[in-house]
């Protein structure tokens, strides 16, 4: 299975919410708080445990349509996200794309 | 400096009630008990956390004394739930059922943290003053989890609990914490009276934290997602470090009666605090002198007037100063270029005496808060 095809989801240790005051989505656990760049909180905010990764990039693309051939990039954060443990992804998905 | 370069405070950490079942003689808080009469009210509460959310504050810690001595608990979580909070419950876990853990879940609680005392029953009986602690607590963290919280097991470690390091890590293993938090003991309050009791030496600390390295490896190798987190001691260390992340600049505490803190312990320090039932927040932590004050680096003295450090350190501790020397803005006498650092070499002399210790250790109970008082 390619990770293109693959549905991420936010570990449940996370809490995913936009802050106003920070203008940025952070990433909140017990005791603290990562604070993602625009396009991390951007594809973060995507995942629902629903979509997969190509759906992500479809979303994305629609939402931004300034933003064009994204994918890769949004293939290589999942794949970041999922190293940093942010997202849990199916035990069978490809490490390499 | 200009109000507009304050940044806003990102916890806030809110002291419900300072009255516990447990006596921990490492306890932090006041040496004076204070009942229920003094506490803030719901109401008062509920506006604490908005006032302090609309300033920026995401972080909740709920905490003590022991928090679930407070009818309005569940009340609070939702509240702080509606806010947007991320809400930390940290708890003894005495007095908590399967019940009030679904309960607190269903309010919105992110976390819960319960404190042990010690692995095994013995200690932990001795140290927290209660028979029935260790297997109340064992119980509760098998509950947070299997009601899938996050989960953070707290050890405040000294002298009697350090070279059982190895028998903590397993029992965290065993009890599938997310995070274990191994927090060598500060001597502030109740523990700063206890201290001879409590200080380890050298060789214990380094040996803990060789072991807990250990573990480390073996929990990467296993694929064991648990987080071990040393908290080391300040006395052992040669430069202090900047308190609370730098007074005034991420931390807001709020104790039982309404008091504004930059730190857990700066109600010690001899100025004058605001409380949240006369001043709005953000006046507090933009303009009162409690906040102010060693926000900047121009109150500070030699050795740390002149020193490279001391944007980072800040001068260490205010309250450890003020406690040793009975001046605030003295250096921290954890630095070894303090004039005062010969406290600490005394403290730590103490460490390896192996003659028992003069003075009884004294638990957080009512009778020796009395006793001292008198004193
Ligand atoms: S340290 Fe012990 S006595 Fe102090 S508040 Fe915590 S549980 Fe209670
Ligand atoms: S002299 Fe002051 S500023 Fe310098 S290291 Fe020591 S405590 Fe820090």
């Amino acid at each position: 299975m390619s990770l293109k095809n693959c549905v991420p989801s936010l570990n449940p240790m996370y809490r995913l919410q936009w802050e106003n005051y920070q203008e940025a989505y952070v990433l909140l656990y017990p005791e603290g708080m990562v604070k993602l760049n625009g396009s991390a909180g951007e594809i973060m905010a995507m995942v629902d445990g629903k979509r997969d990764v190509t759906a992500i990039a479809t979303a994305l693309s629609e939402k931004f349509p300034e933003a064009q051939g994204i994918e890769a990039d949004i293939v290589e954060f999942i794949q970041h996200a999922a190293e940093k443990e942010w997202l849990q992804l199916p035990a069978d998905a490809v490490q390499a794309p | 400096m200009e109000t507009s370069n304050i940044n806003p405070p990102l916890w806030l950490l809110a002291e419900l009630t300072y009255r516990c079942p447990l006596q921990c003689p490492y306890c932090s808080n006041p040496l004076k008990l204070e009942g229920s009469e003094s506490e803030l009210t719901t109401a008062q509460w509920i506006d604490v956390f908005t006032q302090a959310r609309e300033m920026g504050a995401v972080q909740l810690g709920l905490s003590g004394g022991e928090p679930l001595l407070r009818k309005d608990l569940a009340e609070l979580i939702r509240e702080a739930r509606a806010l947007g909070y991320y809400s930390n419950l940290i708890t003894s876990g005495i007095g908590l059922n399967a019940h009030k853990v679904a309960d607190f879940r269903k309010s919105g609680l992110d976390h819960i943290q319960i404190s042990f005392q010690a692995s095994n029953e013995e200690l932990n009986t001795w140290l927290s003053g209660s028979r029935k602690a260790i297997e109340q607590k064992l119980e509760m963290a098998r509950e947070i989890k299997a009601q899938g919280y996050p989960m953070v097991l707290n050890f405040v470690t000294h002298k009697h609990n350090l070279d059982e390091v190895d028998k903590i890590i397993e029992l965290c293993i065993e009890l599938k914490a997310d995070f274990v938090e191994l927090a060598t003991c500060k001597h502030y309050g109740w523990a700063f009276e206890n201290r001879a009791h409590l200080l380890p030496t050298r060789e214990q600390l380094e040996r803990a934290e060789a072991v807990t390295n250990d573990y480390r490896r073996q929990l990467e190798a296993e694929g064991n997602p648990m987080q071990l987190i040393f908290v080391t001691p300040d006395y052992y260390e040669d430069v202090p470090v900047a308190c609370m992340g730098g007074l005034g600049e991420i931390f807001l505490t709020v104790t039982p009666d309404g008091t504004a803190l930059p730190c857990h312990s700066a109600r010690i320090l001899p100025m004058t605090f605001p409380n949240v039932k006369t001043t709005r927040l953000d006046q507090i932590w933009q303009a009162s002198d409690g906040f102010m004050r060693f926000r900047d680096n121009a109150w500070m003295k030699e050795p740390c007037r002149s020193c490279a450090n001391k944007t980072k350190d800040r001068g260490g501790c205010r309250c450890q100063a003020y406690m040793m020397t009975g001046d605030m803005y003295a250096t921290d006498p954890l630095c070894s270029k303090s004039p005062d650092h010969h406290h600490i070499e005394a403290a730590v002399a103490q460490a390896y005496e192996t003659k028992p210790v003069a003075k009884p250790i004294l638990f957080r109970n009512p009778r020796n808060a009395k006793a001292l008082q008198t004193l």
